[in-house]
């Protein structure tokens, strides 16, 4: 079999040149505006225009907003993926095509929906701020919502696979050793899942850091509450395209980083 | 205080319909081929396979009657289990393994752990007691399998072909070792195996389980000796006949006649022994009173002997010498005369 597709590929890399072209062409398509960030980077004046007060804001708000979302994806995700993997529940599937939309969903709609179910109008957000006169729409907190609804769902189809994946004999092992549902739960199933979760816990993070479509229109554009790294580079594209070069540099890097905690699981999978 | 179960389950399309006692210290071994439905019957005793219908009784207390809406969680029994491929949790050492039964039913951390210790200090594993159960070998993990399951003073403990995952080497070892512990504990002990050599070395009481049916049950002398099913005979090396008794002679199904050595009336089995048969080119003369013609099917070697499979009238097994099997040239085919002793002939009552 080996042999046999062997002689229908081109010598050394074994890639056919019908392939090769179209394939380099994609190469060249990805990494090359990689190369214009790095090739057009203020790196002299970089120091400088990452440390305005602005700046500052925009990656502190970022980091805590998108390490918030991960949190609360992590407290209600796991759960729902184990709802997903394990439960006999009716209507499973159709539970897992709803959970996934906001992946597929233009974030700007996401930010839409969200501001009709939350925002002071919205069918949950009005009888809240006529109860409390708390008002979600244009705050941080707005900032987190937005983040969880699009990088939620990136953590239970990575946890859901994790468990579907477990070998469910180990959980029998423990019900025969006493072990009631919740402490299998705790003991068993999530240290056997753990890679799993940590890693839709990196990329749920990943994806929440990067939101703006969701975040602008559901949370505004305001300096220090509101305006996040991606909003920051936006905004000093029309003023200051040094500075959104340079932001861009950071995010650019947090991305390999996080690559790199992926790695074991996506890169090196044969 | 025992065990007694009537399990019945489907098992995929295979009805399962299984009835046992097992008494405390005593170990059963639920012996048949693979897919007979015996690791089902193990699922149930453990909580979790719901049986059909049935009940299974512990020391009194109820564990499964589906009739009566009673099934106890696999959690809350009193039982501990040994899986085939051990199932020891990779990601806790081989001392938490073991305390981990300790730890569900509600001993604190350190009692748990002093327990846990001395159990793998008993298995001869201290000196693995921090390491990760990979990093064990077959035999050490079934140890500290048998511990973990143990730890927890089980009353019914369950082991699901233990020996099965181990080489032949390591096997030998494991089972002495685990004959030693069984014989050491108090509790009822149910064995599932495919495997007749661990059956009849751990077990006091076998049940043979074929499609889902028991067809023997017995001490393991009393089925090695007298086979009810050609699975059982094969099984222990013998070959089965079954025929109706006159006296000392037994008529076959296949109307040839086979003396035996003591006399009876009624429908019989006949067990004959591979090593009883002797094999001759021409009729032999003399004492011998059973001599049939018969056609060699299969030859394979046995140890240092060639086991000869016999068609005929009276299908039989015969163990000959490389040499003898040169001198008759047994090839597949060849026409040779079998003979038996009539004293080594065993009938008994079908």
């Amino acid at each position: 079999m080996a042999r046999r597709h062997k002689a229908q590929v081109d010598g050394a890399t074994g890639v056919p040149a019908a392939l090769l072209i179209p394939a380099a062409l994609a190469v060249v398509f990805l990494v090359l505006p990689l190369i214009a960030l790095l090739v057009r980077a203020p790196w002299s004046t970089l120091g400088s225009l990452l440390s305005t007060p602005e700046v500052r804001d925009a990656l502190r708000l970022s980091i805590v907003s998108a390490s918030l979302a991960t949190l609360i994806s992590l407290v209600l995700g796991v759960p729902l993926a184990w709802v997903l993997a394990r439960s006999q529940i009716r209507g499973r599937g159709v539970l897992r095509a709803l959970v996934t939309v906001p992946l597929v969903l233009p974030p700007v709609v996401g930010g839409v929906a969200l501001l009709l179910a939350f925002g002071r109008t919205g069918v949950l957000g009005a009888p809240l701020y006529d109860a409390t006169g708390v008002s979600f729409p244009f705050t941080t907190t707005a900032v987190v919502l937005a983040q969880t609804f699009v990088a939620m769902p990136f953590l239970v189809i990575s946890v859901e696979g994790a468990l579907r994946a477990a070998d469910r004999r180990y959980e029998d092992a423990a019900a025969t050793l006493g072990a009631g549902r919740a402490m299998t739960f705790r003991r068993v199933t999530l240290p056997l899942v753990a890679p799993g979760v940590a890693a839709g816990a990196v990329l749920c993070w990943a994806r929440a850091l990067g939101e703006f479509g969701a975040t602008i229109t559901f949370a505004g554009n305001f300096p220090g509450t509101t305006r996040t790294m991606t909003l920051q580079v936006y905004l000093a594209l029309e003023t200051d395209p040094d500075a959104a070069i340079a932001l861009s540099l950071v995010l650019l890097a947090v991305s390999i980083l996080t690559l790199g905690l992926l790695r074991d699981r996506w890169l090196v999978r044969q | 205080m025992s065990l007694s179960a009537h399990i019945v389950i489907q098992r995929g399309a295979l009805p399962v319909d299984v009835t046992f006692e097992v008494q405390p210290g005593e170990v059963l071994a639920v012996l048949g081929p693979n897919g007979a439905g015996k690791s089902t019957v193990l699922r149930v005793l453990a909580g979790l396979a719901r049986p059909h219908f049935g009940q299974v009784r512990l020391d009194g207390t109820t564990l499964d009657d589906p009739a009566a809406g009673i099934r106890l969680p696999p959690h809350r029994r009193p039982i501990g289990m040994v899986f085939q491929d051990h199932l020891l949790f990779p990601h806790l050492s081989t001392v938490d393994n073991v305390a981990f039964g300790l730890r569900a039913r509600g001993a604190s951390r350190e009692s748990a752990r002093a327990v846990a210790a001395g159990w793998v200090a008993r298995m001869n594993l201290s000196d693995h007691s921090s390491s990760k159960p990979r990093s064990l070998s077959g035999g050490q993990a079934q140890r500290i399998a048998l511990a973990r399951a143990l730890a927890g003073d089980p009353r019914l403990l369950l082991l699901d072909e233990p020996l099965s995952a181990l080489d032949a080497r390591t096997k030998l070892d494991v089972r002495a070792d685990l004959r030693h512990h069984l014989a050491d504990y108090a509790g009822a002990t149910v064995l599932v195996t495919h495997d007749p050599v661990d059956a009849m070395a751990l077990a006091d009481q076998l049940v043979v389980v074929e499609r889902g049916r028991v067809v023997q049950v017995g001490t393991p002398v009393d089925v090695s000796r007298r086979p009810r099913t050609d699975y059982v005979a094969r099984l222990v090396g013998l070959s089965l006949l079954a025929g109706m008794a006159q006296g000392r002679s037994v008529v076959l199904d296949s109307g040839a006649t086979v003396q035996v050595a003591e006399a009876s009336s009624g429908p019989v089995f006949v067990a004959i022994r591979p090593a009883a048969v002797g094999l001759y080119r021409s009729r032999p003369d003399g004492s011998p009173r059973n001599v049939w013609p018969a056609t060699v099917a299969g030859v394979t070697p046995y140890g240092e002997t060639l086991r000869v499979d016999l068609d005929g009238q009276v299908p039989l097994t015969a163990d000959v010498t490389p040499e003898a099997a040169a001198e008759l040239d047994l090839v597949l085919g060849a026409g040779v005369w079998a003979s038996v002793k009539a004293s080594e002939v065993a009938a008994y009552p079908a």
